[in-house]
């Protein structure tokens, strides 16, 4: 079965020890976590994890259910990239004097979409959003000019077609009641935020 | 006991006074009682003593078994709770208490055994800091627990305990573990009463059923022609004897057990087909690669049931009745997945299922039995060289007992002897670690077996290799009193390895002979009456004094050193290719 990048996103309680729950998952069957993020979602209390493996997808679908399987996971779905709005953060530390004698700073920012975040005498921070390809491209660009440090964050994705989770979550506590879940609130007012 | 000055907690306000003041060791035990526990195996030491020193007020109400080592405590809590249907519960200390549990909780873990397992943990100030007995035994036992959590405050302990019982008991079963610090214990705090758990919002164990899959695999069951049903440890867990026995006798599908499923159907039953597996019957191995429709339920397909995978039922549409979501597709995949509480769905498909008898299909596993009776059984049940054999052995102990005993085994070729022949006239008799294969478990499992089942007879049939890794529990039955039968069938082999060794490995014994110890003098050391027989007329009278004498008794049978069990699937070959040599 053919591999390619998976999107895992998964929806679990906030609590010491889930985080090595989920990874063994993955240890135990060799496989290789490309990146991994993990944040709070919209619902207060319920955190968000997206993972990305490079896997076929029955593997993904055996991890998935093992992964929602765990007493504190809520929820998992994963997407190939097409299926997902993805984005992943850059930084780029490089010399000021360099990169103000020899580039045009100014064409830099413009043709990356980068932006400053930091002007120091001896040294100055780039930053920049996007797919791998897009990051990488500024990390060739400024290579000749002595780039000192550079890090990439983890991949965070949004699933095109999803509702978001409260609606799954209030599914749920249909089916089986316990208490109240508190959900962001601007969630219920969508309309009116977000109407343009 | 020198209480920390820090943990005891502030001067309370007049209205708080109402509520009473408790400890956090108070309170899990309180917890406990409110659980309905009764019986508790345990290993006291410094990390845990807040504990055992409030048990030392709730002795009416918690029984305390103390084990010889925490790893028998922990088999006998699973004996416990596979003959009692209920959780079992463990006490052990921090450190090398915590770690010497970590066997039985991947026993319990792979066998679905629920499991409540308590160990004290050093104080939180001193967590991290590689304090005396302190490891860290959450990440330590997270890949072999159903869930595991650590207390550091005693107003965490009734919430705590409610979920691990509720987790632990519901869905499919597992070992739980809480790690409490012994700040925790000791703290005082307003307890309110214990609430029982009845929901956690991330956690969902019982699947809604849908219909039209049960519809659908009614459809496939009244089309098939040669249906055969493989059931699992699933049907007991669930509860579901009754109604898997309705769904059996309306549909009149020939049907084959694991291991742990033994004794969801009585034995004698005519529609039960045998074992399954490397060392299972000759019939529902070789038919399981000619069924149309396989309806598995329960059950997980475990590669010592299917052999290799790539030639398992290649033929068969298959039906997977099971609670877990992970087990549906991760090894065969379904044609019609069932995913529910078999309790729920195996009504809904016997009432949507036709009345059939399918007489021909049955009568290739009853030609089967036969070729197999007369290449194996025959021979290992009456033989007519000198030596005992070990089948012979569970043949007479059968007869005598009649199906009513709980035959708790150890692992290796008596344990497939057990299986094989040991007839069950009702479930929970059979208690055996599957998926783990662990020596050393049969002696203390079957100490916890007749804690959770003290009417019936509780026979251990145990190796001369795995008694020697758990013997230290014949003081457990010394103190306690408690009857346990113990059979030790002695080849003076590690017989399985041996077996593999001489079929696999050109006869090149390496380390499997074991020397043993005067067994009857080791248990009459231990106060424990015992006997030795190697004859064959010797042997019925020795079995009947082994039933019949007053509390426990260690029977150890000499048999035949080189014998090999067969039918066998051959590691690597399909189920097809069972051999009956
Ligand atoms: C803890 C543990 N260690 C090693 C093994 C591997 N093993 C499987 S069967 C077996 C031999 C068992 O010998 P014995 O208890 O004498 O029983 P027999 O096979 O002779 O009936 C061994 C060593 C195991 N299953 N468990």
């Amino acid at each position: 079965m053919s591999k390619q990048e998976y999107n895992i996103t998964a929806y679990t309680e906030n609590q010491v020890g889930l985080l090595n729950r989920l990874a063994i998952i993955f240890s135990r069957r060799k496989i290789n976590i490309e990146s991994l993020n993990t944040s709070p979602s919209e619902i207060e209390g319920i955190h968000r994890f997206n993972i990305v493996v490079h896997e076929s997808e029955e593997v993904v679908r055996k991890i998935a259910r093992q992964m929602e399987k765990q007493v504190e996971v809520l929820k998992v779905y994963f997407n190939p990239n097409e299926e997902v709005i993805w984005q992943e953060m850059a930084l780029y530390k490089v010399p000021t004097d360099v990169i103000a004698e020899r580039a045009l700073v100014e064409r830099l920012l413009r043709e990356h979409g980068a932006r400053v975040v930091l002007i120091r005498k001896d040294y100055t921070v780039f930053e920049t959003t996007g797919h791998r390809e897009e990051t990488d491209k500024l990390l060739a660009v400024l290579h000749p000019y002595g780039l000192i440090e550079f890090v990439r964050s983890a991949r965070i994705a949004i699933i095109k077609t999803s509702q978001g989770f409260h609606h799954k979550l209030r599914e749920f506590e249909r089916q089986q009641p316990g208490e109240e879940v508190s959900e962001n609130e601007f969630l219920d007012r969508r309309d009116k935020v977000f109407s343009m | 006991m020198f209480p920390n000055p820090q943990l005891q907690s502030a001067p309370a306000s007049p209205e708080a006074l109402a509520v009473p003041q408790v400890s956090g060791a108070v309170a899990l035990l309180q917890g406990l009682v409110a659980e309905g526990v009764d019986t508790i195996f345990g290993y006291p030491g410094g990390a845990i003593i807040p504990i055992y020193d409030a048990l030392y007020d709730f002795q009416e109400q918690l029984n305390h078994v103390l084990v010889r080592h925490e790893q028998g405590g922990i088999h006998a809590a699973q004996g416990y709770a596979r003959a009692s249907g209920r959780v079992g519960v463990v006490f052990a200390t921090s450190g090398p208490g915590a770690t010497n549990l970590v066997t039985g909780l991947a026993d319990a873990q792979i066998d679905s055994t629920p499991l409540v397992c308590i160990t004290g943990q050093v104080f939180a100030h001193l967590l991290g800091t590689d304090a005396f007995q302190e490891t860290d035994i959450l990440n330590i036992t997270t890949p072999v627990t159903k869930w595991n959590h650590q207390i550091t405050d005693a107003r965490d302990i009734p919430a705590a305990l409610a979920k691990a019982f509720y987790i632990a008991r519901s869905g499919r079963p597992g070992p739980v573990l809480l790690d409490i610090t012994k700040n925790a214990q000791l703290q005082l705090f307003e307890h309110a009463g214990y609430e029982p758990c009845t929901h956690i919002r991330s956690y969902r164990p019982r699947p809604v059923v849908r219909p039209e899959y049960v519809q659908r695999a009614a459809e496939l069951i009244n089309q098939a022609q040669r249906p055969l049903v493989l059931w699992g440890q699933g049907v007991l867990l669930g509860s579901a004897e009754a109604e898997f026995r309705e769904f059996i006798e309306k549909s009149g599908i020939p049907a084959a057990w694991t291991i742990l499923g033994a004794g969801a159907l009585p034995t004698g039953h005519p529609l039960n087909v045998g074992m399954l597996g490397m060392h299972g019957n000759y019939g529902p191995n070789v038919l399981t690669n000619e069924c149309d429709v396989l309806i598995a339920i329960g059950m997980r397909f475990d590669d010592r049931v299917t052999g290799r995978l790539d030639k398992y039922a290649r033929q068969a549409q298959i039906i997977h009745l099971d609670i877990d979501p992970t087990e549906i597709d991760k090894n065969v995949t379904a044609t019609v997945p069932v995913w529910g509480d078999c309790k729920e769905t195996l009504p809904l498909l016997t009432q949507l299922v036709a009345a059939r008898q399918h007489p021909a299909w049955r009568q290739r596993f009853r030609d089967h039995d036969a070729e197999e009776v007369a290449a194996v059984i025959q021979d290992e049940l009456f033989p007519t060289q000198d030596e005992l054999t070990m089948g012979e052995v569970i043949h007479q102990l059968n007869q005598l007992t009649q199906g009513e005993a709980i035959i708790v085994t150890d692992v290796g070729q008596h344990q497939m002897v057990a299986c094989r022949y040991a007839r069950l006239n009702h479930p929970r008799l059979s208690i055996t670690s599957g998926g783990l294969g662990t020596m050393g478990f049969a002696l203390p499992a079957a100490i916890g077996a007749k804690y959770g089942a003290p009417h019936r007879t509780v026979v251990a049939v145990i190796g001369d290799g795995g008694i020697q890794m758990t013997i230290q529990e014949l003081g457990t039955i010394m103190q306690t009193g408690i009857e346990v039968k113990i059979l030790l069938l002695n080849n003076q082999f590690l017989g399985m390895v041996r077996q593999w060794q001489e079929l696999f490995h050109e006869r090149r014994y390496s380390a499997v002979e074991i020397a043993s110890p005067d067994y009857v003098t080791v248990a009459n050391g231990y106060g424990i009456a015992a006997r030795r027989v190697e004859h064959r007329p010797d042997l019925q009278p020795a079995l009947r004094q082994l039933l019949s004498h007053p509390g426990s008794f260690l029977l150890e049978v000499r048999v035949t050193r080189e014998n090999n069990i067969f039918p066998m699937v051959p590691q690597g070959c399909g189920v097809g290719e069972i051999r009956l040599k």
